[in-house]
């Protein structure tokens, strides 16, 4: 089986924050990584002091800023058109489907996903079980390898150490970058950074330097 | 969007009444509020293209903020906190408030023809 990476999350800007530096890694290698993006993050909140977007223009803005991302990530991007903040109320089989005709396109040898209860946003949740259902339709030999991500507070305490523990530093500056194409988003989440740190690529590195998987068990 | 100008917002809202309009009408705190705060508590309401006919509605308020009201036949709509205002190129009325960082608390939206999914 040839290496394909398939990264399965929610919203524009998942896979900047939590596996841009995995990805880059594995594009240096030649693997190629394909993006299954499920919403365009339509329910963002950050509109901008002075606003920039409305309820309205947000969901074109964010998709541009999706697309620039996997231009700097070289990776493929589908956009699978589920509406943000709805993904829960799906039936998980008709998405665990729709993933699976993807997959079984692309036959993976990795998964990356969020970890279904252990990843705070509902839509998160959802899609991670959907892309751990849809992997299921696997038969066992033929099964990917999935990666899954826990951000919720207590998810050491309740799973242990990830098995998985990236260090991406050596490759931050790329992922800083994906990071700053969704512009929309990374304005609000760095501020926060830039209030406390005068070096703001070295600050978010402490906090974005490590991307961490659990390997899922079937 | 600009800030509320309260007698130019009542002449948009009043050019939608005895109209079929869609609305949508959305308030939120965020889906990581009780994340990064385990006091809070994650609230939102969201309801999008509800086809109504409004016989009133009216803007109250001053300075920051502002609530809008529209009444129907059979019931009411309300949103509260509304600090900014435009008509966009789809001629469709779209009010919101924004806290100090921008976020998006509170929307309410008509327009003639249905949003866009
Ligand atoms: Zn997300």
């Amino acid at each position: 089986m040839s290496e394909h990476v398939v990264v399965i999350y929610p919203h524009p800007d998942d896979e900047a924050f939590g596996a841009s530096g995995t990805i880059t890694t594995f594009r240096e290698k030649g693997v190629p990584v394909t993006y299954l993006c499920g919403t365009l993050g339509e329910m963002g909140r950050n509109m901008g002091n002075p606003t920039f977007a409305t309820r309205e223009t947000l969901p074109e803005i964010r998709k541009n800023e999706l697309i620039k991302a996997c231009e700097v990530l070289d990776i493929n991007l589908e956009m699978l058109g589920y509406r943000d903040k709805t993904l829960e109320f799906e039936s998980t089989e008709e998405v665990a489907e729709h993933l699976f005709s993807y997959l079984d396109k692309i036959k993976p040898s990795l998964v990356i996903t969020h970890y279904p209860g252990h990843a705070v946003h509902p839509d998160h949740d959802a899609f991670g079980a959907a892309a751990i259902k849809a992997v299921e339709k696997f038969s066992e030999n033929e099964r990917p390898t999935v990666w899954a991500q826990a951000i919720s507070r207590n998810h050491l305490e309740e799973l242990g150490e990830p098995d998985i523990q990236n260090d991406v530093s050596e490759v931050f500056t790329k992922k800083f970058e994906t990071i700053q194409a969704h512009q929309s988003q990374a304005d609000g989440m760095l501020s926060k950074v830039r209030n406390e740190a005068d070096d703001i690529v070295e600050a978010t590195k402490q906090w974005l330097g490590v991307e961490s998987f659990y390997t899922w068990k079937f | 969007m600009e800030p509320i100008e309260i007698n130019q917002l009542q002449e948009y809202i009043d050019s939608f009444a005895n109209k079929e309009v869609y609305v949508h009408l959305e308030t939120t705190n965020g889906a990581y509020a009780s994340h990064f705060n385990q006091d809070a508590y994650n609230v939102g309401a969201f309801i999008r293209n509800a086809k109504v006919t409004y016989q009133r509605g009216k803007v109250v308020g001053a300075g920051a903020t502002y609530r809008v009201g529209l009444k129907l036949d059979i019931g009411w709509i309300y949103a509260e906190g509304v600090n900014q205002f435009e008509v966009d190129m789809q001629k469709r009325l779209l009010m919101a408030g924004h806290d100090r960082e921008g976020r998006l608390m509170v929307a309410l939206q008509i327009s003639e023809s249905p949003f866009q999914y």
